[in-house]
């Protein structure tokens, strides 16, 4: 799997769109820290933006190297390796290499700007491992997607469709429930809704760290009231590795399956 | 050397193979032949583990094959279309198989006898279908496995290729190799091949060598024999 890893992960570090992303992140830390003047405004600004972005690029980086790297796929198939080390060391390729454009385009800026001698570094390290996670959840899904849809058009638009539901279409969901019922005790029912979407998990993760749970939203103030702000940042952390780790087990099952 | 025991495989509603049973002997060439979609190319990837059959098994040098794929070391396999990433250069992919399958290549004669000097470090999206295809079959020679796969391995020659080719075949077999070819070109097939089968709709049809096939349609070109074949089952 390591050796499918490194060519993935190389083959992807030379393509253009690698370096566009990159480029993008570090232009964006640049002028949110240049109009923002403080690293942990800067840090929630960039919570908003990484949080509806990065699932987008994971979902659309995935679905295309999937589908773009077909001709490789069937040459791999054909060799001595297991297909469960071919998929997922194409997986972890994607992954890491959008993980080292996010962390080098957010983290360069924020060095550069001083944040070993601001207070500001374990919020920041929050936002890079939520960051991270995201991608691997989103470029896991987009893995999923595409191994069960031979048509690209199809694949696309599904990756995009789950893009939009947990993005935008959940939350509203979410609080016409909310508003609907609103006479029942909803406590339980928002946190088990909340879990359901790895993006919400992620505000709440991040919100939880900055201490402003209470400030924005009802999820975060009954996440904050139930677990407490350290409980709850483990309970949602690992609901976040449970996120990333079901779609990996479900690409090595698909994969085993699938035919050539 | 292969065995193979009823082999069924459906994609959706389309039943490709309908109960195979082969078994293909130690040394010779060793030739698939069938109408379009008869299911070769099917039998080959189940072979080769490449199709997940839906019943049957099949067994190489006794032992069955594993979905894990390691089996597939002792296999040379040169698929039908030349699919290759377009972003890497020749080299780069000849290393890249070599690194990946480990043991020992040799591929400097084969690239020689090709004439591919001048596009190693070219890009293979950049490649005319005949040069992805020697490329392929380069690939496919280079490792010193006991069992060859060829699919369609004439598609897209020259004819001094084409003959570099059936030299390199005969010189594999010679080592008492196995080699599996499948082909639509009837003369490459009488001219190199040891057995045939015929597969339609499938399932096997006819098995022997081509004097038996003469025999049987009393038919003396071994095209018209195959052709007969067909029209035979069709009327």
């Amino acid at each position: 799997m390591l050796k499918i890893l490194k060519y993935s992960f190389f083959d992807l570090i030379r393509s253009r769109w690698s370096y566009v992303y990159l480029l993008f992140y570090l232009l964006l830390s640049f002028v949110l820290l240049f109009l923002n003047q403080d690293l942990s405004k800067a840090v929630i600004t960039l919570m908003n933006v990484i949080i509806i972005l990065v699932p987008l690029i994971g979902t659309i980086f995935g679905v295309m190297y999937y589908y773009n790297s077909k001709e490789f796929t069937e040459l791999l198939l054909a060799q001595p390796v297991k297909r469960s080390s071919i998929f997922l060391g194409q997986y972890l390729g994607v992954a890491l290499s959008l993980v080292m454009s996010l962390v080098l385009g957010l983290g360069i800026p924020f060095v550069l700007y001083g944040l070993f001698q601001s207070g500001a570094i374990w919020n920041f390290s929050l936002l890079l491992i939520t960051g991270a996670m995201l991608t691997f959840i989103f470029t896991a899904l987009a893995f999923n997607i595409a191994l069960y849809n031979e048509n690209k058009i199809k694949g696309f638009s599904y990756a995009i469709l789950l893009w939009l539901f947990l993005a935008v279409i959940y939350d509203g969901l979410f609080l016409m429930s909310l508003i609907m019922f609103e006479t029942y005790p909803l406590d339980k029912f928002t946190l088990i809704a909340t879990t359901f979407n790895p993006i919400d998990l992620s505000r709440i993760l991040i919100l939880l760290k900055l201490d402003i749970a209470a400030l924005l939203g009802y999820t975060g103030a009954v996440f904050q009231k139930f677990f407490g702000t350290n409980l709850g940042l483990f309970a949602a952390l690992s609901t976040l590795m449970i996120w990333v780790v079901l779609p990996v087990l479900n690409i090595a099952r698909k994969a085993k399956k699938k035919d050539f | 050397m292969i065995e193979i025991k009823n082999i069924h495989k459906k994609f959706g509603k389309n039943k490709v193979l309908k109960g195979i049973d082969l078994e293909i002997p130690n040394q010779g060439i060793f030739a698939v032949l069938g109408p379009n979609g008869s299911g070769k190319t099917t039998l080959i990837k189940s072979i080769l583990g490449m199709v997940v059959p839906d019943q049957g098994e099949i067994f190489i040098q006794g032992k069955r094959t594993h979905a894990n794929g390691l089996y597939r070391k002792n296999i040379d396999y040169l698929p039908q279309i030349a699919n290759f990433p377009g972003n890497l250069g020749v080299k780069e992919l000849l290393g890249m198989i070599k690194d990946l399958r480990g043991g020992n290549a040799q591929a400097d004669h084969l690239i020689k006898l090709f004439h591919l000097e001048p596009f190693l470090d070219k890009k293979l999206s950049n490649l005319s279908g005949g040069t992805k295809q020697k490329v392929n079959i380069v690939l496919t020679f280079m490792f010193d496995s006991p069992l060859i796969i060829l699919d369609e391995p004439t598609t897209g020659l020259d004819p001094i290729a084409l003959l570099h080719l059936k030299e390199l075949i005969q010189r594999e077999k010679e080592k008492g190799k196995t080699i599996l070819v499948t082909s639509h070109i009837m003369s490459f097939v009488e001219e190199i091949s040891d057995e045939i089968v015929f597969i339609l709709e499938g399932k096997i049809y006819f098995k022997g060598n081509i004097h038996q096939l003469r025999e049987k349609t009393q038919q003396t070109d071994f095209e018209h024999a195959i052709a007969h074949l067909l029209m035979k089952n069709h009327a």
